[in-house]
């Protein structure tokens, strides 16, 4: 077809146009008019395969995978990872509460970086982020980033991350970035203290201290 | 290490930002101590309030004393530390070199855990391996090391070993089953820090099958007397409960009886164990709500009404955490049950009215409270209560306070839309905030808010605010306020007037379907269309570069040429603007010439330059010149149409003018029951699809879907009932002559033989196959194909290619444009042709029914079925005039149950001659989704008018044969 068009034979006969005219007229002045060419049922079978495709990929993955495989109708409004990046995006720990495919979580480490990174400090702590949201707080270059469900209590998650540096802070003794990165297994453990499956477990800082203390004797 | 693991690392290294380069000296970088927050709120601040430390000794010294200790103490300190490897890490300039490091400490493991005999450096490689993996390097070989770990029997080696467990593996691993039996072990150890890592691991990524084999333990750790145990224990029963909803009815009693304790670790887990389990089981609700309502009530009235208790105390509010967890569960408690929600009016009342709401903390608990309150069966005056707060909140010039209100509110308007509406204003000004996030939210809101009494001016104010709005934030503006004008536009011409707008500030960030639709409302308001060809020619001069607002001005130019020049249609507040013929020509090369223009805005010009030609013959010359220019544009498209709309200009002088007559009005209720159908696909129809060549889709297939009247019928060979129209001496009877020998029966509209509709119908034999071509093109799966044509198309095929033959090889002129038209639709056909030999015969079809009859007017349908799509039924209804007037505006509709789907190709026209000399046609499929069960229905409307006489008519179709 296009060849044709590009030998001058062709052209001459396509001058004498009739019914590429009127076609080319009525294409126009109708499919203006005509999204039902991209009906659905209009479509190929293939076509509607790579629709349905393109358009299910990135929805699918977020909320199949941030929600747990739970039967009950309602979502549970629970924790479903916590981050803390610093502003390079490197990932100082990383809690996951639903089960993530390694590449997945390094993709929603990598997207909550981002979003978070260049927010205006005068703007709202919580980012949409995908089917949920994320509670974030920056303290010097540090992120912390809670997700949590869309209808869940934002300031109450903000309070959280701010009482979980205070008890970093008072177990690392002023804690600063790099005694996250050498005891990260530390952190971790805190966090374990502090918050279980995704809920809150105990909400007194001393009682965590006192906790952290006794474990430190074990090892 | 293996090459596809290293393969994996890589890749992991490009989704993050190229790693930062650390300062060599790491002693140094210990002075950089994390500050508090940037601003924290005064009571944040508490914490820092001790005096500060003195600066650690950030030298050498003070490392290697670490490392001394280390070295003595710490099961970490021989070999190579995990401290040195991170920090050799961190040395590492580049991300090769990290990897090299990376890719020695694995090697160094791997080799560790192939040997015997290095038990006691187990838990240090695997807090190395931990710490790999989170750089993102791939460590499965570690898992099992995980599992020797966990049955091992100190403490250190365990909690590394969990800790691994946690980081390394999740719920969906075969291995974790491995572990289930040293959880046990572990669940019922003597030491509680055993019992304790046991918990956790368990509550945090527990799987089904472990839920189910472990509950008995974790509900005997419930009793236990440590309340460390406890409180691990209740958020494990959180966890296995949402895994496992049956087990609920086993902690229903256990966790109602942890509400009683006083310690806050422990309130706190029961309290959302019980949250959890109203979610999971009907029971559970209905005995917390007998047995449990007091004690919350009690609870949360401790509380708030405790003294000052430093442990607890965030911002002079003591555990606001617990606070909002008793007023959750009192939520799904009082939701629905008004006894409930009685017993907690007051102290809900106590909450909303003596809580700070200067901190953070305080405006945490009022935000659970509202959502409380609104949430259950309150009374009157405690929703005005929250409707208060809400309204302060609205107001509070913290970001995170406002946004939080704009969530609340978009809750409560199902409540009390009043209220809300009240807050209009505020509401407005945070569409305009700085901030996405509160934009976005109060967008959603003032989208619920519209009502027909306030959209003139919501929309007035939304569309003001689209000239500064951020430019990623247009879209969604845009959006919204096309939806709002189109739901709530009472009167066309205000409609118009704000689409104009729109598409003059953000026609870029317009959606297809929106200035499509704002195309099929000019074209039927024609009291409106001088005004509006008007408008967006001032429009387009202003603003030039809005893509969608040049396709709109563009068509209108075309269409309605001579009203912009002569001010036909003046609106009486219109001023009258002058503009010539040549400025309306200019308009138009304008906007073909600009450079933003893509190739469907700058074919539109083509054709309204064609109409102007028609429509200004003194412009004729110089639109000549204009489209000659593109006679060799470098895209096909335009190319194409230059050619041939320059000959029309050129030769064809005769049947000019009533080819490029003004466009029919386009069926604007066809119109939207399509785009409602087709909500979902927003892909344009004329763009380009991926997969077919341009040239391929647009010349000769370009009409993928019949939508001009007369063309329906043509295309639809499958009609057989129509006579074979043949108008003589014309080049085109040719074609006729070809198609009848192909066999085929060639059905025509018996419309008014106007030059233009011969010509239609001679090309849309012409295009009939090759809109064939074009699903064969793109369909693989012939045999779901809607139109019928093939089998007789395939009959056809071999005689018409030896006429092509031999009619390409003749002189003549007239033949030669045929073939190079047919030959590439007969290519297209034999595309089909090769595809589909095995499918022939795909049409099982079912008779004729006459499915209404009254003195005026009789319908008829075809009904067809395809192999293999039994629920699916094309049906090509033919209607007929009975009496002896002409029925002008005649429009069909049908509708059907829900669980039919109807899908209503355009008619092949609007008139239906008197005395049934001819017929209107139309095709529409319907797809029965309880094929089998439930018998085919619908219900039918016909309008028209009868010598400018409104008619309506309707009836029931239901002599549709059995099996449909």
């Amino acid at each position: 077809m296009i060849l044709q068009y590009h030998t001058s034979e062709i052209i001459i006969f396509t001058e004498n146009f009739l019914d590429n005219l009127l076609r080319g007229l009525v294409i126009e002045y109708f499919s203006v008019v005509r999204p039902d060419a991209a009906h659905p049922a209009n479509a190929t079978p293939a076509d509607q395969e790579t629709q349905t495709r393109l358009i299910a990929i990135p929805s699918q993955l977020p909320s199949s995978n941030l929600t747990t495989s739970q039967p009950s109708s309602s979502s549970p409004s629970m924790i479903r990872f916590i981050l803390l990046q610093n502003r390079q995006g490197k990932t100082r720990l990383a809690k996951y509460y639903v089960p993530l495919e390694d590449s997945e979580k390094h993709k929603v480490e990598y997207e909550v970086h981002r979003l978070v990174v260049n927010r205006d400090p005068k703007f709202t702590n919580f980012v949409e982020f995908r089917t949920h949201k994320v509670i974030y707080r920056r303290y010097a270059g540090l992120f912390f980033s809670i997700c949590v469900d869309i209808t869940d209590n934002e300031l109450v998650y903000l309070e959280c991350i701010h009482l979980f540096v205070e008890i970093l802070d008072h177990f690392f003794s002023n804690v600063c970035e790099l005694d996250l990165v050498f005891n990260f297994h530390k952190v971790y453990l805190i966090l374990d203290e502090f918050i279980l499956a995704g809920e809150l477990q105990e909400t007194s800082k001393k009682a965590i201290i006192e906790r952290m203390g006794e474990l430190e004797k074990l090892d | 290490m293996g090459a596809s693991l290293w393969g994996v690392g890589r890749a992991r290294s490009t989704l993050r930002p190229p790693p930062a380069c650390f300062p060599p000296q790491l002693p140094t970088s210990r002075a950089s101590q994390i500050p508090r927050a940037p601003s924290p709120p005064p009571h944040l601040s508490r914490a820092c309030a001790r005096a500060p430390r003195d600066l650690k000794l950030d030298t050498v010294e003070k490392i290697v004393e670490d490392f001394a200790s280390d070295m003595a103490l710490n099961p970490f300190s021989s070999g190579t530390r995990l401290r040195d490897m991170i920090r050799a890490i961190r040395a590492s300039k580049t991300a090769a070199e990290e990897r090299a490091v990376v890719r020695r400490e694995c090697a160094a493991i791997r080799t560790a855990i192939s040997e015997r005999g290095q038990e006691g450096l187990r838990h240090r490689n695997m807090a190395k391996l931990m710490f790999i993996h989170m750089l993102g390097y791939p460590t499965h070989f570690g898992q099992m090391e995980c599992l020797k770990l966990i049955a091992a029997a100190g403490y250190p080696e365990k909690r590394i070993g969990y800790l691994g467990l946690m980081l390394l593996l999740d719920e969906r691993q075969e291995v974790l089953m491995l572990v289930t039996n040293s959880l046990k072990q572990d669940l019922n150890h003597s030491s509680p820090f055993i019992v304790g890592l046991a918990l956790c691991a368990l509550g945090n990524i527990c799987s089904a099958e472990m839920a189910r084999d472990l509950a008995p333990e974790v509900e005997k750790l419930l009793r236990s007397r440590d309340v460390n145990t406890k409180k691990k224990a209740a958020l494990c029963s959180v966890r296995i409960v949402r895994k496992v909803p049956d087990l609920a009815e086993n902690f229903i009693c256990l966790a109602a009886s942890l509400l009683k304790e006083k310690h806050h670790g422990v309130l706190i887990s029961a309290v959302q164990l019980c949250t959890e389990l109203c979610k999971a089981s009907k029971d559970a609700l209905e005995y917390l709500r007998k047995n449990c309502i007091e004690g919350l009530v009690r609870i949360l009235r401790d509380v708030s009404n405790s003294s000052y208790a430093p442990e607890y105390d965030v911002a002079g509010i003591s555990d606001p955490f617990l606070h909002i967890r008793v007023l959750k569960l009192m939520r799904m408690l009082g939701q629905g049950d008004t006894d409930c929600s009685e017993y907690m009016n007051d102290i809900l009342a106590q909450v909303a009215t003596k809580t700070e709401s200067n901190k953070n903390a305080g405006n945490a608990i009022l935000y659970e409270c509202v959502e409380t309150i609104m949430g259950i069966e309150a009374t009157s005056g405690l929703r005005v209560l929250a409707i208060n707060i809400l309204g302060r909140f609205l107001s509070n010039r913290d970001n995170n306070i406002r946004y939080v209100a704009l969530n609340i509110l978009m809750r409560a308007i199902t409540v009390d839309t009043q209220a809300v509406q009240r807050h209009r204003v505020t509401i407005l000004e945070c569409v305009k905030d700085a901030d996405a996030s509160i934009r976005k939210r109060a967008l959603e809101l003032v989208f619920l808010l519209v009502n027909d009494t306030n959209v003139k001016p919501l929309t007035k104010e939304l569309v003001d605010y689209l000239d500064v709005a951020d430019p990623d934030f247009k879209e969604d503006l845009t959006a919204k306020i096309c939806s709002i004008t189109e739901k709530f536009s009472q009167e066309k011409l205000w409609y118009l007037d704000q689409m104009f707008k729109v598409l003059s500030l953000a026609g870029n960030h317009v959606k297809d379907d929106v200035w499509h639709a704002l195309i099929v409302v000019i074209s039927n308001a024609s009291e409106l269309q001088g005004y509006a060809v008007r408008s967006l020619y001032m429009a387009l001069r202003a603003y030039s570069e809005q893509g969608s607002l040049l396709r709109v001005a563009v068509w209108c130019i075309g269409e309605y040429g001579e009203m912009l020049v002569n001010n036909l249609g003046m609106l009486e507040a219109e001023p009258p603007i002058t503009v010539t013929e040549s400025d309306a020509v200019d308009a138009v090369e304008l906007g073909f010439n600009c450079y933003s223009a893509d190739v469907t805005t700058r074919s539109m010009c083509l054709v309204a330059l064609l109409k102007l030609s028609s429509r200004f013959p003194s412009m004729s010359e110089r639109i000549k010149q204009i489209v000659a220019q593109n006679k060799e544009n470098m895209v096909l498209e335009l190319q194409q149409r230059s050619i041939e709309f320059g000959s029309i200009i050129q030769r064809h002088q005769s049947i000019r003018s009533s080819l490029l007559e003004r466009m029919p009005v386009l069926d604007e209720a066809a119109y939207l029951v399509k785009r409602a159908s087709a909500t979902q696909a927003t892909i344009p129809s004329y763009k380009p699809a991926s997969g077919v060549t341009p040239g391929d889709l647009k010349i000769p297939n370009g009409v993928a879907k019949p939508a001009a009247a007369p063309l329906v019928d043509l295309l639809d060979l499958s009609s057989d009932d129509a006579p074979v129209t043949s108008t003589s001496a014309t080049p085109n009877d040719f074609l006729q002559d070809l198609l009848g020998i192909g066999g085929t029966n060639l059905s025509t509209a018996g419309a008014p033989s106007a030059s233009t509709d011969i010509l239609m119908d001679l090309l849309s034999i012409g295009s009939s196959p090759s809109q064939n071509g074009l699903l064969d093109s793109s369909s693989p799966a012939q045999e779901k194909k809607p139109f019928s044509a093939v089998p007789q198309v395939v009959s056809l095929v071999p005689e018409p290619m030896d006429l092509l033959g031999s009619l390409s090889s003749s002189a003549s002129s007239s033949a030669g444009t045929k073939s190079s038209t047919i030959v590439p639709q007969a290519a297209d056909l034999l595309d089909g042709l090769s595809a589909s030999t095995s499918v022939s015969g795909i049409d099982d079809a079912c008779p004729s029914i006459t499915a209404f009859q009254s003195a005026t007017l009789k319908i008829v349908f075809d009904l067809r079925k395809q192999l293999g799509k039994p629920q699916e039924t094309t049906i090509h209804a033919t209607f007929t005039n009975l009496t002896s007037t002409t029925y002008t505006d005649f429009i069909f509709q049908a509708a059907v149950p829900k669980f039919i789907q109807l899908r209503l190709d355009p008619a092949s026209g609007n008139v239906v001659p008197a005395s049934g000399k001819g017929s209107v046609t139309q095709g529409f499929s319907v797809t029965n989704n309880q094929h089998g069960q439930k018998p085919l229905a619908m219900r039918i409307r016909m309008s028209y008018k009868v010598n400018g006489e409104d008619r309506l008519e309707q009836g029931q179709v239901s002599n549709f044969p059995p099996g449909l």
